[in-house]
């Protein structure tokens, strides 16, 4: 598995490791029943300490999304609600950041449900024609 | 959290604990009333501008420096020649001999510690790109400073502690130190304490931090809470705190 990180100083390490192990479950990289690397090899990879790898294990472990077997190493959870609980997780913290963002620029729960709902229909209705080839009608309505 | 040594799973001492150091050099204050308890299996960074103290707070560890007031245990023993079997120090600055060769230098210090491994010194001085036959007056101030992590390194003791082990080096090796750290760095069984006045790339390796001003510990946390907690990284702290 390449886990590539760049990592934000400015947020914890810990959480970095989770966030980049659950996308790369999310992206389908690494699947149910997949090894992780070890701990030492995750953070002799990523150059980070290994007790920083440990604590994003253990929580993530907590969580049922990874799994220890004595002695064999570390694997992705096997079980069929992995995927989506992972995706719920990922989505959740999305959303708060949204959320956290829009409060700090003064929006209200309304407001911001308001521009939610606006911004899915504009995402939703067709692309613009104007990349597209005009049609012959659009030439003439051009013309005049 | 229990006090130390009352945990019954834990009997351990702490790896260090220090209550109410204080050091003076003729009027200056280097330390002031200082209390620091490290539990072991963590990499603390003792962070601060020139001048604040670390390096006298090294010392001490070490058993370097007679505290003028206060107490420093090292696994609950007072610093002394028995502490020195499993605590590594390495000064900042050359205190080896320059006409000794590299591999000279790895056994007349080897020659002084139980704990010595000779294959993990040969394997780390590979790893760290340097030659046994290199005389030591010739090597650059990079390769000196990855020569004394090898000696620290090469033993396998409890306690390692490295005074600005990154200062003046150059980028590669200080990325090649950093590397070997990791990679060394024994877990729940090792403690390395490093100063720094510059924290730089040696963040993502700091479990905790101990900010140091004028002899005093300003904050005292682990790294990523305080990333969490300030929404700043350890260096955007550094520049905040020391303004």
């Amino acid at each position: 598995m390449k886990l590539k990180l760049d990592f934000d100083a400015a947020k914890p390490i810990y959480q970095q490791i989770i966030d980049a192990l659950c996308r790369a479950v999310a992206r389908g990289e690494l699947k149910p029943g997949d090894k992780v690397p070890s701990q030492r090899d995750m953070a002799a990879h990523l150059q980070v300490n290994p007790n920083t790898v440990q604590r994003a294990y253990r929580d993530m472990e907590r969580d049922g999304l990874l799994e220890t077997a004595r002695g064999t190493g570390t694997f992705v959870t096997e079980r069929p609600e992995l995927l989506k609980d992972i995706k719920q997780d990922l989505a959740f913290r999305e959303v708060s950041g949204f959320i956290e963002g829009l409060r700090a620029l003064g929006y209200g729960d309304d407001e911001m449900l308001a521009l939610l709902e606006s911004e899915i229909r504009r995402l939703q209705s067709p692309k613009p024609t104007r990349n597209l080839p005009a049609t012959e009608e659009e030439q003439e309505e051009d013309e005049e | 959290m229990t006090g130390p040594g009352l945990n019954s799973t834990n009997p351990r001492p702490p790896a260090v604990s220090i209550e109410g150091l204080s050091k003076f050099y003729h009027r200056t204050t280097a330390l002031k009333e200082l209390d620091l308890l490290i539990d072991g299996g963590a990499i603390v960074g003792v962070l601060g501008p020139n001048g604040s103290g670390k390096s006298t707070l090294l010392k001490a560890i070490a058993g370097l420096c007679q505290p003028d007031a206060g107490q420093v245990l090292v696994s609950g023993l007072p610093p002394s020649p028995r502490t020195k079997e499993f605590v590594a120090y390495v000064p900042e600055g050359s205190y080896l001999y320059s006409w000794m060769t590299l591999g000279q230098t790895l056994d007349f210090v080897g020659g002084f510690y139980e704990d010595w491994d000779d294959a993990k010194a040969a394997e780390l001085v590979r790893f760290m790109n340097l030659r046994l036959d290199h005389q030591v007056g010739e090597l650059s101030k990079g390769m000196k400073a990855r020569l004394r992590l090898i000696l620290a390194m090469a033993r396998s003791a409890d306690l390692v502690l490295l005074d600005e082990p990154l200062a003046g080096i150059d980028p590669p090796s200080r990325a090649r130190i950093l590397e070997t750290m990791i990679k060394e760095y024994r877990g729940q069984e090792q403690t390395i304490v490093l100063s720094t006045h510059e924290v730089g790339e040696v963040e993502q390796v700091l479990d905790r931090v101990v900010f140091l001003r004028e002899g005093e510990i300003v904050i005292d946390a682990n790294a990523d809470d305080l990333r969490q907690e300030r929404g700043t990284s350890i260096e955007g702290l550094m520049r905040e705190v020391y303004q």
